[in-house]
């Protein structure tokens, strides 16, 4: 594993304005996808993880949506002063997406053939041929079996993880640097999400990029990711590799969500919840936006603003109050 | 035992059956159309009439046409159907072609079958040419209002607008040195803002440039009022009135028809995109760095096609009554020329005498528009899966 940075992200700010409203959805967030590793972007449903996936390919829609500061670095730009055209040359090219719902993601009236082949075409000058022998090597590396006869099936002809497959395979066309996927397995069964993960994996492994895998699932994460950064309300709340996530949880916020996960040991005892509910982006909390649920908060909470804090080998955690207490 | 079920196993993997039907999406539609009966009919009447419009077309034009829709035969005048020609009275080059007048003559003794497949052509052309153009010009509104529907015209890009329509008027009306500078002034305003173009965030510093940036109206208020604004016309009296301005020519009339006729296309395909705008899909080849012209045009509109293929085919109908209307008050297509609607405006002097001169048109008028109306509801029951189920 290198270390170079392919993509950095420094304190993006995405906000929406309704009417009156003001949500603040994703509020100054950093982080940075190294070359040739998987990162995980955990967090509950509404913190944030899809929007600033989407404000990287700038995907955000502008008059609700607005990029209110922050930069996103890759290859030496950028990518929030492109113009729309150069972002274009960015997108499938460079950075892909593989999207949530596989059942819509793909476009009903065209063949599976014809869409791999437009996600290769838009960015490579290929003659027909090619195209369909390209697709049909992307095909067989995402695990579709007789994928010469399957160009020709519509996408209602194929099954849900088949679906995803044919997403992945789309992501893929063009050797993109780093793949997004964001809750690439949520729509699907759990066998089927097994063997996606692997797929993922393997490809991760056999073409070198990088994948930036958004997910709300602790298993999923355990299973695939290099480092985590979690995510709540718009801010990261902890950072760190698998291992220091899992075992040696710093914020409250984390060591909650892990508490809450069933496990065997943990049978026949009532499950644990955080209380309350996350914030509404509109209406977030002063200080700390987690203070409210938070078991060790103290007054302070709810007036500052909390810090990173460092606790060594890239761990980091946005709690003073149990760095302080805790060493 | 367990390797025999672990070999079955690999092998139902291997081989694996296709999860649906392998059935095309024609197929399909075809199977469901099929059990529409009446839609069946129009569809057979409309190949009919498709055909016979342009078999037509090669039999009553040319120098020495098969069916000379213009030979006028005085002393054969208003013969009914299927009567026998004096052949003492004609000239052998006057005897009608198929030895006698299957749908008789008319007061100057022409042929209403040769100048019903003349007009036959007319309808058809008119028909598809005038909702052509309103199909187009419906999708490119439509489209541009759903998928860009929410972005502003800014009070500079009216005044721009306004410093260049108002110098191309000032070219039209000879004033040519005042005119060419507003020109020039508005292109060069375009040619700046594209060369300083950038996605920049600084707020807009003097309050007149403030002004000029504010947001006026968005594009989607802009096309639907303008289409409101033509659906309140009455819009027969516009193209009447219109026509009557214009030389009288069947191009003239099919323009006209066309840019009357486009409002309703415009509606559905901004209705379709609305939704389709929000679907994943869209998301999907936006992330792939599709350009926007290619999704609206690739990716959307084959998606949002079946409404507008719908009411053009009702379109096609209307079109080719409004031509005949038109005919038939004598703002149509030049007398020489046969349309069904100046068969019918002609005969209407003998309607006593010689009815078949307005009963073969009007009947012909009816079936036509009828197996149009009948075609085009059956294609809205089967691409409108809601309306599937009573079948």
């Amino acid at each position: 594993m290198t270390n170079d940075s392919l993509i950095s992200i420094h304190d993006l700010k995405v906000y929406f304005r309704s009417n009156s409203e003001h949500a603040r959805a994703v509020d100054g967030v950093s982080f940075e996808v190294r070359r040739e590793e998987t990162i995980c972007l955990v967090g509950e449903s509404g913190c944030g993880k899809t929007v600033s996936a989407l404000s990287i390919l700038g995907l955000i829609p502008t008059p609700p949506g607005e990029i209110a500061g922050g930069q996103i670095l890759f290859a030496d730009q950028n990518l929030l002063e492109l113009n729309e055209a150069d972002m274009q040359k960015i997108r499938g090219n460079h950075i892909a997406m593989v999207f949530q719902e596989p059942l819509t993601s793909l476009n009903p009236v065209f063949t599976i053939g014809d869409q791999i082949g437009e996600a290769i075409s838009i960015h490579k000058k290929l003659e027909a041929e090619a195209v369909r022998e390209n697709c049909i090597q992307l095909l067989t590396d995402v695990g579709i079996s007789s994928p010469a006869q399957r160009l020709k099936d519509y996408p209602h002809q194929l099954s849900g993880g088949q679906r995803q497959r044919v997403m992945i395979a789309m992501a893929l066309a063009c050797d993109p640097d780093l793949i997004i996927a964001d809750e690439p397995t949520t729509a699907l069964d759990v066998t089927v999400q097994a063997q996606i993960l692997q797929l993922f994996r393997s490809i991760q492994k056999i073409r070198s990029m990088s994948v930036l895998y958004i997910t709300h699932d602790l298993g999923v994460v355990a299973n695939i990711a290099d480092r985590v950064y979690v995510m709540y309300a718009g801010i990261i709340t902890e950072h760190g590799n698998t291992a220091q996530i899992f075992h040696d949880a710093r914020h409250p916020y984390t060591q909650g969500l892990l508490a809450s996960l069933p496990s065997r040991s943990k049978r026949g005892t009532r499950l644990h919840s955080i209380p309350g509910a996350v914030p509404n982006p509109a209406h977030k909390p002063g200080g700390c936006p987690f203070h409210p649920r938070c078991p060790y908060a103290i007054p302070t909470c709810s007036k500052e603003y909390p810090q990173m804090c460092d606790y060594g080998q890239g761990h980091l955690a946005r709690c003073p109050v149990l760095f302080e207490g805790g060493g | 035992m367990m390797n025999i079920e672990e070999k079955t196993f690999n092998q139902d993997f291997q081989f694996q059956v296709p999860l649906a039907p392998k059935q095309t999406r024609l197929q399909a539609f075809w199977f469901l159309f099929k059990q529409n009966r009446l839609a069946i009919v129009g569809l057979f009447i409309f190949i009919l009439f498709f055909c016979s419009a342009l078999i037509g077309l090669f039999l009553t034009s040319g120098p020495e046409p098969i069916f000379d829709p213009a030979m006028i035969r005085l002393q054969e005048k208003l013969r009914p159907p299927l009567a026998k020609p004096n052949l003492d009275s004609l000239r052998p080059e006057e005897v009608p072609t198929l030895d006698f007048y299957l749908m008789g003559t008319d007061d100057l003794g022409r042929d209403v079958f040769a100048r019903m497949l003349q007009g036959a052509w007319v309808s058809l052309t008119v028909g598809f040419v005038a909702v052509g153009i309103a199909v187009l010009i419906g999708i490119f509104m439509g489209g541009i209002a759903g998928y860009f529907g929410q972005y502003h015209i800014k009070i500079d890009h009216i005044l721009l607008t306004f410093i260049l329509v108002s110098g191309a008027g000032l070219v039209a009306v000879k004033l040519i040195h005042f005119g060419a500078l507003l020109l020039l002034l508005g292109l060069g305003h375009i040619l700046y803002s594209i060369l300083t173009k950038k996605r920049s965030r600084e707020k807009a510093v003097s309050s007149w440039s403030a002004f000029l940036s504010k947001n006026a109206v968005s594009v989607d208020t802009l096309i639907m009022r303008i289409v409101d604004i033509m659906l309140c016309f009455p819009s027969f009296f516009l193209i009447l009135t219109v026509v009557a301005l214009l030389p009288a020519s069947i191009y003239n009339i099919m323009i006209v028809i066309g840019l009357t006729s486009w409002m309703g296309t415009t509606r559905f395909v901004r209705a379709e995109f609305l939704s389709l705008r929000e679907q994943d899909f869209v998301a999907a080849v936006k992330a792939l760095g599709v350009s926007n012209f290619r999704i609206i045009f690739r990716h959307m509109m084959p998606n949002a096609v079946a409404p507008v293929l719908v009411s053009a085919t009702i379109g096609i109908a209307t079109a080719i009554l409004t031509e005949a209307g038109l005919s038939f008050l004598g703002f149509g297509v030049p007398p020489p020329h046969a349309t069904w609607g100046n068969i019918l405006s002609d005969g209407k002097r003998f309607i006593f005498d010689a009815p078949w001169l307005t009963f073969i048109p009007g009947i012909a008028i009816l079936i036509v528009v009828l197996s149009f109306n009948l075609f085009g509801e059956g294609l809205r029951d089967t691409l409108n899966p809601r309306l599937r189920e009573r079948h």
